[in-house]
């Protein structure tokens, strides 16, 4: 027995390694209840069971089936030429060790991807094998994420959905040129075909379910794709664009952007030992949550003139500096979309100045204490107060004064990617 | 007759409400409500023992319910706080609710109210916490045994998720603090209390409670959870500020560091 534990250390070592630069950790939204006496429950939030010592949570068991590959993606420490230990589980080890770790609430389930041996569809099997297993023999209700491997044939598409909460299919690189470039195994078809089979399942089994109750749910917590920024010189603007495009047309539920992580020595890419772009990652997450909750378009943000996100200040008060003409705002008159793009003030500020206006005419002492970031906000709003700091100030004037009292500010925002607006 | 009484109650929630109940009635003017454990005399109050009776408090329940949802659920988690005069503060509040035609729960500008919402707010987190940070050890037996000792008494508030989540194994989570435990027997959740003289936090010193194999499964989390890290990224202030030097002591992952 403590034989095959230390194999199976070995595997998990190598394995667990390969699978972290996936940024995704999310194990919410989806809504499977433990309604059988059986184990496990994933109808609530997801739980960080621990913190890996760079701050992300850690909350599924991340792994890859296996770390054999046939292809040769450039940005990838598993792919083909790179000289590293290939270590493969075997469905039941997999199985087994998700079932002990959620035993004992380690985690809240399991994500699994795979490097592709002999083929997209004979690796799809096995992922969807493992799936199947835990719910199938283990009864399992705990959350399962499962990579979609790009060139998988729809049939398997299909069967993953049924036993996988999510789905994600990586697009890593931003650009059909960058891919060309970095993958050229792989044709930019195999990642969009199983995307728009997922999402067209979703939609037919949703339709479905209003009509016969019975219906499976097919991955209730959706799809979701990475990119990873930095590798292949592509702007902020490419990378939103295309985010934007997969929100739209494959009803991804989020896109992650991961900043590039130098695994390999490669002339087509920055250098090991080339700083992360941390700081550039939390400006897309910023941008990301201004056009998913903000109201926002991408071309608002970046268009030609503006490639390239400020790195010195975030999106928002970038776009309010680009466009004063639309302050200053009067705090107890601006509709919620109005407010929502104010600098400083968050939707949960929004929400409550909306509130509060209802019962006074608010002030600078109230906006205080409701919590709106004031030394960002002043120069954008008026209030019930004759004092006001506008002044026809220009934007750079205003950019100065708020940078300067706000030092150290932005280094803290350099890895937390969860904070994304005070 | 109207000299300042101190009351005495068993330290139980319902207890607490049944004091409530009898300093309506008697229209009782209290200096202080406390914990039979605790109970000091004070020297210029008279004390009254009260003896806990469920229909009363169930009124009172009933009736903060009926002012407000979100006070019974701040009451209750501010009361699990055990915080020093809880229950005087509580005591106020509620006085306060049943002489208001309007709900004032959510009058943040008010003292009493402020301090009640931070006090739950406080047990709210270490509820959730909680949560994550059980570590369950499988003794031989077949139990998934795992040991707390949270800030507040919080075990009532967290067998509802475990329960729900862990429906096909026994499991007991016991308070090192308080010295007692839930226990899901695969049937239904108890209260029990026990004496436990070893404290198995999960430390480097194996015990023969529990199976063989459970060590090897610690080793391999914790295997897992060092080459999680990306070494580039590190930043071990976030870190500490997700988790907490004082709930280390339970997380397997954390020995070896
Ligand atoms: S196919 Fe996937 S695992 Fe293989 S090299 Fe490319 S990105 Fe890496």
């Amino acid at each position: 027995m403590s034989l095959s534990f230390d194999r199976i250390k070995e595997k998990l070592n190598i394995l667990a390694d390969a699978a972290k630069y996936d940024v995704s950790c999310s194990s919410s939204g989806s809504v499977r209840k433990n309604t059988t006496q059986s184990l496990g429950d994933s109808s609530g939030m997801g739980i960080c069971h621990s913190y890996t010592e760079d701050g992300r949570c850690v909350s599924l068991l991340k792994i890859l089936l296996t770390n054999h590959c046939i292809f040769d993606c450039a940005y990838c420490v598993t792919r083909k030429s790179n000289d590293v230990q290939r270590a493969a589980f075997k469905i039941q080890e997999v199985v087994d060790l998700t079932i002990n770790f959620y035993r004992r609430n380690y985690i809240e389930g399991l994500f699994l991807s795979s490097g592709i041996f002999k083929s997209p569809d004979y690796t799809m099997e096995r992922l969807v094998a493992v799936a199947k297993k835990l719910r199938l023999e283990e009864n399992f209700n705990g959350y399962i994420h499962l990579k979609s491997i790009p060139g998988a044939s729809d049939e398997l598409m299909r069967e993953a959905g049924l036993y996988a909460d999510r789905l994600s299919v990586n697009i890593e690189v931003p650009t059909i040129s960058g891919l060309k470039l970095l993958a050229p195994d792989k044709k930019h078809e195999d990642f969009t075909k199983p995307m728009l089979k997922v999402k067209n399942e979703i939609i037919q089994y949703k339709s479905e379910k209003k009509i016969i109750k019975s219906t499976p749910k097919y991955a209730p917590a959706g799809q979701s794709t990475q990119m990873i920024v930095g590798a292949t010189g592509e702007s902020d603007k490419d990378i939103m664009y295309s985010a934007t495009h997969y929100y739209k047309n494959y009803n991804m539920k989020r896109v992650y952007y991961s900043g590039y992580v130098p695994v390999a020595e490669d002339s087509r890419l920055p250098a090991i030992g080339t700083q992360v772009p941390m700081l550039r990652e939390n400006r897309l997450y910023q941008t990301d949550w201004l056009l998913r909750f903000y109201g926002f378009g991408v071309r608002e943000l970046l268009n030609n003139d503006h490639p390239n996100l400020d790195m010195d200040v975030d999106p928002k008060l970038g776009w309010a500096l680009r466009n004063m003409e639309y302050f200053p705002v009067d705090i107890n008159k601006a509709d919620k979309s109005v407010l929502a793009r104010v600098p400083g003030l968050g939707m949960k500020s929004v929400h409550k100045i909306i509130s509060a206006r209802k019962f006074r005419k608010l002030n600078w002492e109230h906006l205080k204490k409701i919590g709106v970031a004031l030394n960002r906000a002043k120069y954008f709003i008026v209030c019930d107060s004759s004092k006001w700091e506008h002044r026809d100030m220009e934007g750079t004037k205003i950019k100065g004064l708020i940078l300067q009292n706000s030092t150290g500010k932005f280094r803290k925002e350099y890895s937390s990617q969860l904070q994304l607006f005070s | 007759m109207n000299a300042t009484k101190t009351l005495i109650y068993d330290g139980s929630f319902n207890g607490f409400l049944t004091a409530v109940f009898v300093a309506f009635e008697e229209k009782i003017l209290v200096s202080d409500i406390q914990k039979n454990v605790v109970a000091q005399s004070g020297l210029f109050s008279e004390t009254q023992t009260i003896f806990t009776q469920i229909d009363k408090a169930k009124r009172v329940w009933n009736g903060i319910h009926k002012k407000s949802h979100s006070a019974i659920k701040d009451i209750y988690f501010a009361f699990l706080s055990e915080n020093n005069g809880v229950e005087l503060l509580l005591y106020r509040f509620i006085c306060k609710m049943f002489a208001g035609t309007t709900s004032i729960a959510t009058d943040y500008s008010d003292g009493i109210v402020l301090k009640i919402s931070q006090l739950a707010r406080s047990v709210g987190r270490e509820k959730h916490r909680m949560e994550a940070f059980v570590r369950f050890q499988l003794t031989k037996d077949e139990i998934y045994f795992a040991n707390i000792e949270p800030d507040f008494d919080v075990l009532p508030l967290i067998s509802k998720h475990f329960r729900s989540r862990y429906a096909d194994q026994q499991w007991l989570i016991y308070d090192v603090k308080r010295k007692y435990g839930i226990y899901f027997d695969l049937d239904q959740v108890e209260i029990i209390s026990l004496d436990l003289n070893e404290i198995h936090t999960n430390s480097l010193n194996k015990s023969a409670h529990f199976e063989d194999e459970e060590y090897n499964y610690q080793d391999l989390w914790n295997n897992y959870f060092r080459s999680t890290n990306i070494k580039s990224r590190i930043n071990l202030k976030l870190h500490t500020q997700h988790v907490p030097k004082r709930y280390w002591k339970y997380l397997s992952e954390k020995k070896a560091v």
